[in-house]
């Protein structure tokens, strides 16, 4: 048995009253990879956040449980103090600056310093930089990493995989580095970028350096990891040895849900055989949900959920079709060609659009319900609109009357049609963009996120009113969602996206493991593997 | 999303929707009437005073709604609009007109002319989207003084207007030589004890108060709002923004035009060359003063604001002077009072416009 390195012991966490981290219990030894595995959502960055003493953690009430370094509990109040106790991370994000040469990024704010006549007089920050000792220095971080780039090349314009690499040597050159942090390395670099990164993570490991590693490539974590650990709506599920387990039963602990959302059922429905929609080659430059060439139909009155995790593409699509980030490709909509990049085209065309950022694009948030409700239909279809005094108005009193009754009929809970929708709870607001959608008449709609930020009964109470909308008026609906459990209630096929593209098509009652491979992307990876291609093969 | 939560966090809100600003300055205005009836100064001067300057004004500070509604916050670019209205103004005296036709030519002049810069100066600010404010102040400094060699070298040759000796314009051109003075300010106006309504210069406003609250309840004023609130969701139902942002600005050009004419008729002269540098300033306190903010306003916004602001001025110089006597405290109040308003407004700007 090695030594443990960190400990955490029954860590609690809550964000007033709402538990995201319960009673976790977790550790890290020396010279070991540990893997961190979790949907969005289960708790891993809170976790994170707790070791590194982010602000956001104690500005909210701190933790409950303990902390323990070598065996040593300790109290991190800043990442300064992670610092010091030898806790390093290596960010998504690259935090280099580019005009800097790769030395001077590595030892940036931990210069090596001479002193001068200057310096004697006016202090040590007037030291002259020891280039020579900071040289050496990066080298040999460098090489421990076996990166053969010179140490003054210039950091602008080195590719992505460099930079991940110069991220890693700040990181180990610091002294008395114990614990290294890796959240989802991977995720920008290519294929072999990506191996000599596993690469220089097992030899990190080697030098006694303990390693948590945040991946949602299963393939990875199987490759590189001795242990993983599986966290699920804020518990620990288990810690396994890497060796007794794989791919298919991380897959299926990471998405197995104890509260599932009951599957609803109704004969009245009616999906023809014509396709609505047809999607050819789509590409979104959506930043973070970029969409790599997407092809779907869509049949007349389905309900088609669009899934994966988060940054994979799947928001893309519907932001691309209905124009909001630039896009490219072929999208037929009722036999009719659309054209791309023409918000107002494709509104017109009768495509409505619930977005996921309800309050920056869905809603005006300092405007009332009505006007709220009245406006895409008053601009596009030229509705609630009036002549007066020989101008063409909007028309008070048919806003009024139409929103009231959407008010009462999707059981909008407000005060009045006139009250702003920024003071709405999120259920609610998310009504009134179901209700501004409904007011174009639309055939079809997408509808992005519809349960983010809602509360339990809401969420029910949204997905109901969607089927409901399905089953009474025909509407084809494609919902995009980060919650696998809705859609598995209402869709009648989810399509998973992963990296851009189209990663398979599952039914609704296809198993936790099918969709936890298919999302971390494994199936494709591991397109050999016979027991994986047997399960669900769609 | 953080657009949307600064805009409603812009103005402390007091109960009925009218700003805190608002009524301390309106307390403000009342204390320095009191003080006014005390020092022996006729108050129902002051308010005649204050009525006529509204009024003169109001076309003017009306010109800011359709900018701060589309996003380009208010528009210190006004002179650009002024410019335009003393062109057509000048022209009009150069072809002989005189009286009320010599205002009504003028004004149907300065429209085309003023759409043109309006969407010229529309243009400039899509391409500087995130720093409106500062580029629309520069451009107000840089047309004024580009008209300035254009009052010089323009080849007018009416005598009215011109220099008794050498090349171009005057620097102050009687309007009440062309019969165009006080037109509109007489017109039906009536005396109520010793104050004096000006009912063609309050009527000329409401008219074109109400044009500008017709249009925003039009199904463009309504797109140009949504574009300046929230531009992702505008994007998002299918509006071009861009098209909007400058249709807004031609309109704010227009009404400065139209304002500087109505203004000068009241003023009595035509003001040239660098008279117009610094106009944007008091109609922008006025409107930030009746409780809009650089990026919400309205029509009720403007009036309210053009009282209080014009009113605060007419009374509250001759009181300073009477109470600090032998001192000129009245400009400097004056300056403390606009450029304070208009500071306090821009730092409550979160970012861009």
């Amino acid at each position: 048995m090695k030594d443990t390195l960190l400990r955490f012991s029954n860590v609690s966490k809550n964000y007033y009253g709402n538990v995201v981290l319960e009673n976790i219990n977790f550790e890290v030894r020396a010279g070991e990879i540990h893997a961190l595995i979790g949907e969005n959502g289960a708790g891993k960055s809170t976790l994170m956040n707790v070791l590194f003493g982010m602000p956001v953690i104690h500005t909210t009430g701190g933790y409950e449980g303990d902390v323990l370094i070598n065996g040593e509990k300790v109290d991190i109040k800043s990442p300064y103090e992670a610092m010091h106790a030898g806790i390093g991370m290596v960010h998504q994000e690259f935090m280099l600056i580019p005009g800097f040469t790769i030395t001077e990024n590595i030892k940036i704010n931990r210069e090596i310093t001479l002193p001068n006549m200057v310096s004697r007089i006016l202090g040590k920050r007037l030291e002259t930089l020891d280039m020579i000792k900071m040289n050496t220095d990066a080298r040999k971080a460098l090489d421990t990493l076996d990166m053969g780039i010179e140490e003054f090349t210039l950091v602008a314009g080195l590719p992505v995989g460099h930079k991940q690499f110069i991220e890693i040597a700040r990181e180990i050159d610091k002294s008395g580095i114990k614990i290294l942090v890796f959240d989802e390395p991977t995720a920008v670099l290519t294929e072999s970028e990506a191996h000599n990164l596993l690469n220089a993570i097992r030899r990190l490991s080697q030098l006694g350096i303990g390693i948590i590693f945040i991946s949602h490539r299963l393939d990875e974590v199987i490759d590189v990891a001795d242990r993983v650990t599986v966290l699920r709506d804020g518990q620990l599920v288990t810690t396994k040895e890497v060796k007794d387990t794989n791919a298919v039963e991380i897959a299926q602990l990471m998405i197995g849900r104890s509260v599932t959302i009951e599957r609803v059922h109704s004969d009245k429905r009616k999906i023809s055989d014509d396709i609505m929609l047809s999607v050819k080659g789509l590409r979104v430059g959506m930043p973070g949900e970029m969409v790599r060439g997407i092809d779907l139909e869509v049949r007349k009155g389905e309900i088609i959920g669009i899934g994966g995790l988060a940054g994979q593409g799947k928001l893309g699509i519907a932001n691309g079709i209905m124009g909001t980030y630039p896009a490219r490709g072929e999208v037929i909509f009722n036999g009719k060609p659309l054209k791309m990049n023409a918000p107002h085209l494709t509104i017109a065309s009768g495509i409505a659009f619930v977005s996921e950022d309800r309050k920056g694009v869905g809603l005006l948030l300092n405007e009332s319900i009505e006007l709220n409700i009245a406006f895409t239909d008053m601009q596009i279809n030229n509705g609630f609109l009036h002549k007066f005094a020989g101008f063409t108005i909007k028309n008070y009193r048919e806003i009024r009357k139409h929103a009231e009754r959407m008010i009462k009929d999707l059981d909008i809970r407000c005060k009045s049609s006139l009250q702003n929708t920024g003071s709405l709870s999120g259920g609610n607001q998310q009504k009134v963009c179901v209700a501004r959608a409904l007011t174009q008449k639309p055939q079809f709609i997408f509808v992005s996120e519809p349960t983010r930020g809602i509360d339990v009964g809401a969420k029910k109470l949204i997905l109901d009113l969607l089927f409901k909308l399905n089953e009474e008026y025909g509407m084809t609906i494609v919902m995009t969602s980060s919650e696998l459990a809705e859609m598995r209630s209402i869709c009648d096929k989810i399509i998973i996206i992963c990296n851009g593209t189209v990663a398979g098509v599952l039914t609704p009652d296809a198993s936790d493991a099918d969709f936890g491979l298919m999302m971390s992307g494994s199936r494709i990876r591991n397109a050999g593997d016979a027991a994986l291609t047997d399960k669900g093969g769609i | 999303m953080t657009d949307q939560a600064n805009t409603s966090v812009l103005r402390l809100k007091s109960p009925g929707n009218i700003g805190i600003a608002t009524l301390i300055i309106a307390a403000f205005w009342f204390t320095t009437l009191i003080g006014a009836y005390f020092t022996g100064i006729s108050v129902q001067t002051l308010l005649s005073d204050t009525m006529k300057r509204a009024g003169m004004n109001g076309i003017l500070v009306l010109a800011m709604v359709p900018a701060i509604q589309s996003g380009t916050g208010p528009n210190f670019a006004l002179p650009v609009g002024i410019v335009c209205g003393l062109f057509a103004l000048i022209c009009a005296i150069e072809f002989n007109l005189t009286g009320a036709l010599c205002l009504f030519v003028s004004i149907i002049l300065s429209i085309p002319i003023a759409v043109i810069a309006g969407y010229a100066y529309g243009k400039l600010l899509n391409a500087v989207k995130g720093s409106e404010m500062t580029i629309a102040t520069y451009t107000g400094f840089s047309i004024t003084a580009l008209m300035c060699l254009v009052w010089m070298m323009v080849p007018f040759t009416n005598e009215k207007i011109g220099w008794f000796l050498g090349e171009g314009l005057r620097e102050t051109i009687q309007l009440g030589a062309v019969d165009a003075a006080f037109i509109i300010n007489n017109f039906m106006a009536f005396k109520i004890g010793e104050i004096i309504i000006p009912t063609g210069l309050l009527l000329i406003f409401g008219f074109f108060s109400v044009l500008v609250w017709l249009f925003f309840d039009s199904k463009s004023g309504i797109a140009i709002s949504a574009g300046g609130i929230n531009p992702k969701f505008a994007q998002a139902t299918g509006l071009n923004i861009d098209r909007n942002r400058i249709l807004a600005n031609i309109l704010s050009t227009v009404l400065g035009a139209i304002g500087i004419i109505v203004y000068s008729q009241s003023f009595g002269y035509a003001q040239l060359y660098t008279a117009p540098l610094m106009m944007a300033f008091p109609a922008v306190a006025a409107v930030l003063i009746g409780g809009a903010t650089a990026s919400r306003a309205n029509v009720l916004n403007v009036i309210i604001g053009v009282f209080l602001f014009q009113g605060l001025l007419t009374t509250a110089l001759p009181v300073a002077n009477e109470i600090f006597k032998g001192t000129d405290l009245s400009e400097v109040m004056r300056m403390i009072i606009q450029n304070g308003i208009i500071l306090y407004a821009l730092t409550q700007v979160k970012r861009g416009g």
